[in-house]
């Protein structure tokens, strides 16, 4: 910095943000902009047939926390979020130490369990569509052969989510997995070559050398794992639509039904802003994680 | 030794059922949609193999129509972020200026917050512009990607600068200089930020749905939906497994032959 010139240090900057400039707009335009614009009409009644948003307060916050159907949707985001993040997570550490070896078929293993993840959300919904149907689906059809009620799981309050978290649970546990993977191949075989030698079981390895090891990628994971559930909308429109009662809606599709087909901009934008507020809470782990590796310059 | 032996042969026999037990579903979709329709749904083939459902589906569909947008968003939105990434990233990466905090804290802004739940305002902005119902529209919010500057900002730093200051005094410009030192040391990164970019534009839904009302927008994902929730679908196994099997098809076989380059990619765009 210091032998440079005036001029020349001018001149970059001119020059840096020139060639990042086009990048940056879009990136203002439609990620920091709809923040700011979120929280605006968060304030505001902004309804279809409106040619201006009128000022409210904090009116649509209030009638959302004084709505029962809110709090239904909030405690099913949540709950649907626990009981994805918390098997998924513990499901791809599994698989990560089922498959963290050399072998002849290891490929083919690892290929099989991630490959959900580069199917479309939309995709695997209308498949296991096929298994939670009522009566002529396969879930039904064998508890009929072993004697039992059908479930007809996708129209039971109590079990449409956790039926929705197996087949998420099901595509999000290979995609983990590769974290978790590349974490234990980051640490040293030395060190476990060590330990081996000194008679340590492969649980006490676990519990002693890899697991510690694994702190910042389960920090990064759970925040990606949060994340994801908080995204997840596309299996409730094929699945559900929100049935029964709403028992399957989650934040992202009540969003959705707020805003395209009620119309209802500022109840929608309240609750883009409370989502807002869940994905940075979720964000922190990472940053964490992130604190020490990230260096700007 | 021998309680060794049998301790991994265990081991992989429970790694193989797993791995039948998660490709379960795919073996039903695949069987099912090259077998007869049937009433009673059967985990494997039960029929004879036969073409008609996909026949049947690729023309009650336009998937055709479906295939040309889907893969011209995915080429459009990957070759605008190819461009306006590789400038961000080498400014990042070299350049000395004021400003670079700000630009940061935007960056993971972006990684934080995803646009699919940016829904409400961006559709309003796109409404704005006049852009709702078009390709453009569904494409523009993703122009500007953090994951794919902070991937090749990462990868930009680790080229020496004595490298560059060569290529300058042998006469190259800020351009040529991206071109021929940095761009071909970062391939990698562009090839990570391929796949995922590709496979998250070919998968997508929800936004391509609000963002979109003709026929002729739609993408295979929006087409997929609207069969399967169609009453010709209902009870219709046979054909909507063609169906999907239509849609998945080049993005699982491009899995299937870069398999290792796909977990990689996806481990790398973690940012760690």
């Amino acid at each position: 910095m210091k032998s440079k010139s005036f001029g020349k240090i001018k001149k970059e900057s001119l020059q840096g943000w020139m060639l990042i400039a086009p990048a940056l707009i879009f990136m203002i335009v439609f990620t920091v902009f709809p923040v700011f614009r979120s929280i605006y009409l968060s304030l505001h009644k902004y309804k279809l047939g409106m040619a201006v948003p009128e000022f409210v307060g904090l009116k649509n916050y209030l009638d959302l926390f004084h709505s029962g159907l809110f709090w239904k949707v909030m405690i099913n985001t949540i709950y649907f979020s626990l009981i994805t993040v918390i098997p998924s997570m513990i499901a791809g550490l599994g698989l990560a130490l089922l498959v963290n070896r050399k072998g002849k078929h290891i490929g083919f293993i690892r290929t099989a369990y991630f490959y959900p993840c580069v199917m479309p959300m939309i995709a695997i919904a209308s498949i296991w569509m096929f298994i939670y149907m009522a009566k002529n689906g396969l879930l039904d059809q064998l508890l009929i052969r072993i004697g039992m009620e059908p479930m007809n799981i996708l129209s039971d309050k109590d079990k449409v989510l956790p039926a929705m978290a197996v087949m998420y649970v099901w595509k999000e546990a290979g995609y983990l997995m590769i974290f978790f993977l590349s974490g234990l191949q980051g640490i040293s075989g030395e060190i476990i070559e060590a330990a081996r030698i000194d008679g340590a079981s492969n649980w006490r390895i676990l519990k002693k050398i890899q697991l510690p090891l694994l702190a910042p990628t389960f920090l990064f994971v759970t925040t990606v794992a949060f994340t994801n559930s908080f995204k997840l909308v596309d299996h409730i429109v094929i699945m559900t639509e929100g049935a029964p009662n709403n028992a399957s809606t989650l934040l992202l599709y009540y969003i959705y039904q707020q805003g395209f087909t009620n119309f209802n901009y500022g109840v929608s934008s309240a609750l883009t802003v409370l989502m807002l507020g869940l994905l940075l809470i979720v964000s922190l782990p990472r940053f964490i994680s992130q604190d020490k590796k990230i260096h700007y310059n | 030794m021998y309680q060794r032996k049998v301790k991994k042969i265990l081991i992989t026999v429970m790694s193989i059922l797993l791995a039948i037990v998660m490709l379960a579903p795919l073996i039903w979709l695949v069987g099912t949609a090259f077998s007869e329709p049937t009433f009673n749904m059967s985990f494997l083939p039960t029929t004879k193999f036969t073409l008609d459902n996909i026949k049947y589906v690729w023309e009650a569909i336009p998937f055709g129509k479906y295939y040309i947008n889907t893969i011209t968003l995915v080429v459009v939105t990957f070759c605008v972020q190819f461009i306006t990434s590789t400038l961000a990233g080498y400014a990042l990466a070299v350049l000395d200026f004021k400003g670079k905090t700000l630009i940061f804290a935007i960056i993971f802004m972006q990684i934080i917050i995803p646009n699919d739940v940016l829904i409400t305002p961006n559709y309003m902005t796109l409404s704005d512009l006049g852009l709702i119902d078009t390709k453009l529209g569904i494409m523009l919010p993703f122009f500007g990607s953090a994951l794919a500057i902070f991937l090749l900002r990462q990868h930009f730093k680790t080229v020496p600068k004595a490298l560059a200051e060569a290529a300058r005094l042998d006469g190259a410009n800020t351009w040529q200089t991206i071109w021929r030192v940095y761009m071909p040391t970062a391939k990698p990164a562009y090839l990570s930020f391929a796949v995922i970019s590709v496979s998250y534009h070919w998968n997508n839904y929800l936004w391509p749905l609000i963002v979109t009302n003709a026929p002729e927008n739609r993408t295979l994902t929006v087409g997929l939906a609207i069969f399967a929730k169609s009453k010709e679908a209902n009870m219709q196994w046979a054909n909507v497994c063609a169906a999907t099997f239509i849609i998945i098809l080049p993005l699982l076989l491009a899995f299937f032959i870069l398999q290792r380059q796909f977990m990689e990619s996806f481990v790398g765009a973690g940012i760690k």
